[in-house]
Parts: structure tokens; sequence; C-alpha cells
């Protein structure tokens, strides 16, 4: 299977498949915006600098309510959300590098 | 792990087949494997299904290249984990730890092809700063990689900075370098599947 139907596959199962987390929710961790604290705070720190979270910064997002599935779904979302930024950078970088003709698309 | 369902939350014949593991390796299920199987259908199983491509697929990397790839990212991430793994399976590949070795502590200096430097070049300012531009990609095709190895390469970036994030985020646990070692050989021969 191709790269685009693999990825397009992960991306639609974190956003749109069966959870704890809304699909609100969720879409705002995938784009680092719109969360509420403290799960902003962890999500971006996920995003950004993910090796400084810390088991305070987990229990303080459970203490605010969030279950440990949430939780799971919510810093899922905020890792692909990132990756896939840069991804979506490389893959576009790429198709207009072809474009001005630098290569050959194969 | 930092949750407790990432430790104890698993089904009754996952929990079983996490006990044979152990027993027949000698080693407990490393946490990158474990994850793979907490409600594999939301993240485990297509996520395994785009690194197993990204990983093992046709390309014109090696799986040595491919490895050394996911261990440089890991290391602009600062991911002891991935590190340690990924140092492991990259170095099995080539049946060379001291290349591997090069490459993470001084890329200008390390013993391998311009292509695959620039290609490592590029995937650092890509973990770095978040984006790249055509003119990154025309540096690259300028050195004679083409279009298939930078989307190879661009599928690696994009497995392992979810991964890294992962590991951190959820607190891997780091083994002994005797289990990273079984693991490493897990990977070469059975891949991500």
């Amino acid at each position: 299977m191709k790269y685009d139907q693999l990825y397009q596959r992960l991306i639609d199962s974190i956003l749109k498949g069966k959870g704890e987390s809304t699909p609100e929710q969720r879409q705002a961790a995938f784009d680092n915006a719109g969360l509420p604290q403290p799960i902003d705070r962890l999500v971006n720190k996920v995003a950004h600098e993910a090796n400084k979270v810390t088991d305070n910064d987990i229990a303080v997002a459970k203490a605010a309510g969030n279950s440990e599935n949430q939780l799971f779904e919510l810093i899922i979302c905020g890792a692909i959300g990132q990756a896939s930024r840069q991804y979506e950078s490389g893959l576009s970088a790429l198709a207009e590098a072809i474009k001005e003709g630098g290569g050959h698309a194969s | 792990m930092r949750l407790e369902i990432l430790n104890n939350g698993y089904k009754f014949g996952t929990k079983l087949l996490f006990g044979i593991i152990k027993l027949f390796s000698g080693y407990p299920l490393p946490d990158a494997a474990r994850l793979i199987f907490y409600r594999s259908d939301f993240y485990g199983n297509p996520a395994k299904q785009f690194t197993q491509r990204a990983m093992r697929g046709q390309s014109p990397w090696s799986v040595g290249d491919r490895e050394l790839m996911a261990a440089y990212i890991s290391r602009l991430n600062e991911c002891s984990f991935c590190i340690k793994a990924h140092t492991a399976v990259s170095a099995g590949a080539y049946g060379d730890g001291t290349k591997v070795k090069q490459v993470l502590d001084d890329l200008e200096t390390a013993p391998i092809s311009p292509q695959l430097k620039v290609v490592l070049t590029m995937l650092t300012k890509l973990t770095r700063e978040n984006m790249i531009d055509a003119d990154d990609i025309h540096t690259v095709l300028a050195t004679g990689v083409n279009p298939e190895q930078i989307q190879d390469a661009l599928a690696v970036c994009f497995a392992f900075n979810v991964t890294n994030r992962l590991a951190d985020a959820f607190g891997f646990f780091i083994p002994s370098d005797d289990a990273f070692e079984a693991g490493a050989n897990y990977l070469l021969k059975r891949g991500y599947a």
C-alpha cells in the first residue's frame, strides 16, 4: 500500500476512531490549539519538548478530570499532529521542487 | 509507563502473549511494542503498518540506512529509548556499530555517502524547525538523491517524530543494553508489522 493511504488511515483512526475524547478535543490536540488547561500545556510539551514531560504533568492532567484513555488519545493526537506538520511541509517542498524541474516523480 | 492502562490495561490474551514472549526471549516486551498492543485499532495497527512500509518496504535506502535515519532523528529529539533501540538495529543491519556511532557523534566527518549525509541534514532542519522548502529539496537533489529517496526519508522522519514523542511522553522504560540487542535482532528478523 502507498504511503498516502497508510498515512491517511492513521490520521483518520486517531481523529475519528472510537475513543473517550471527543473528535473536537482530538482535532484540537492534533492542531495543538484550543484545548483548555492543563491539557493544553501537556499537549504543547508533547509537540515541542516531549522529553521534558514529567510524571507531574500527567498527574495534573488526570487531576483536572481527564481519564487515562483520554490522555492516551490526546497525547497520540498531539504527537502525530506535530509530526504531520513536518511531514506535510516536506512533501509540499518535494512536490514544489519537482514542479520547478529539479527532478522527476518516480 | 506513566499511564497505568499502558502497564496493565491489556486483554487477557495479550497479557498471555506478553508472558510467552518473556519466557522465550528472556526479556519483557519493550514498552515500544507494548504500546502498539493497547487499543490497537486506535493507534497501534495503523501506525505499525506505516512504520513497516517506511522501514522495511521497498526503498533505494538499505535497512541500515533507514534505521540510521531513525537513530539520528531520535538523537535530534533527545529520545533516550529510541536512540538506543535504533542505534542497535542500524549497527546490526550494517554490521558496523562504529559507523553508526560516528554519524551520531559528528555527521560532518562521518564515513557515509554524501547522499545520506545531505538527507540527514535535511531531516535535521525538518525535525528542528518543523519545516523545509523547495530550496532545501533542490540542495538534496543536486547531490544525486532522487525524489523517491527523499519521499522515503520523509516517511522515516514522520514515523520517528511520532515515536520519539510518545516514548518520552508515556515514559518508556529503558532496559539493559542486552535487552536492546535482543529487540534489535527481533526487528531485523521480523520487522515492525
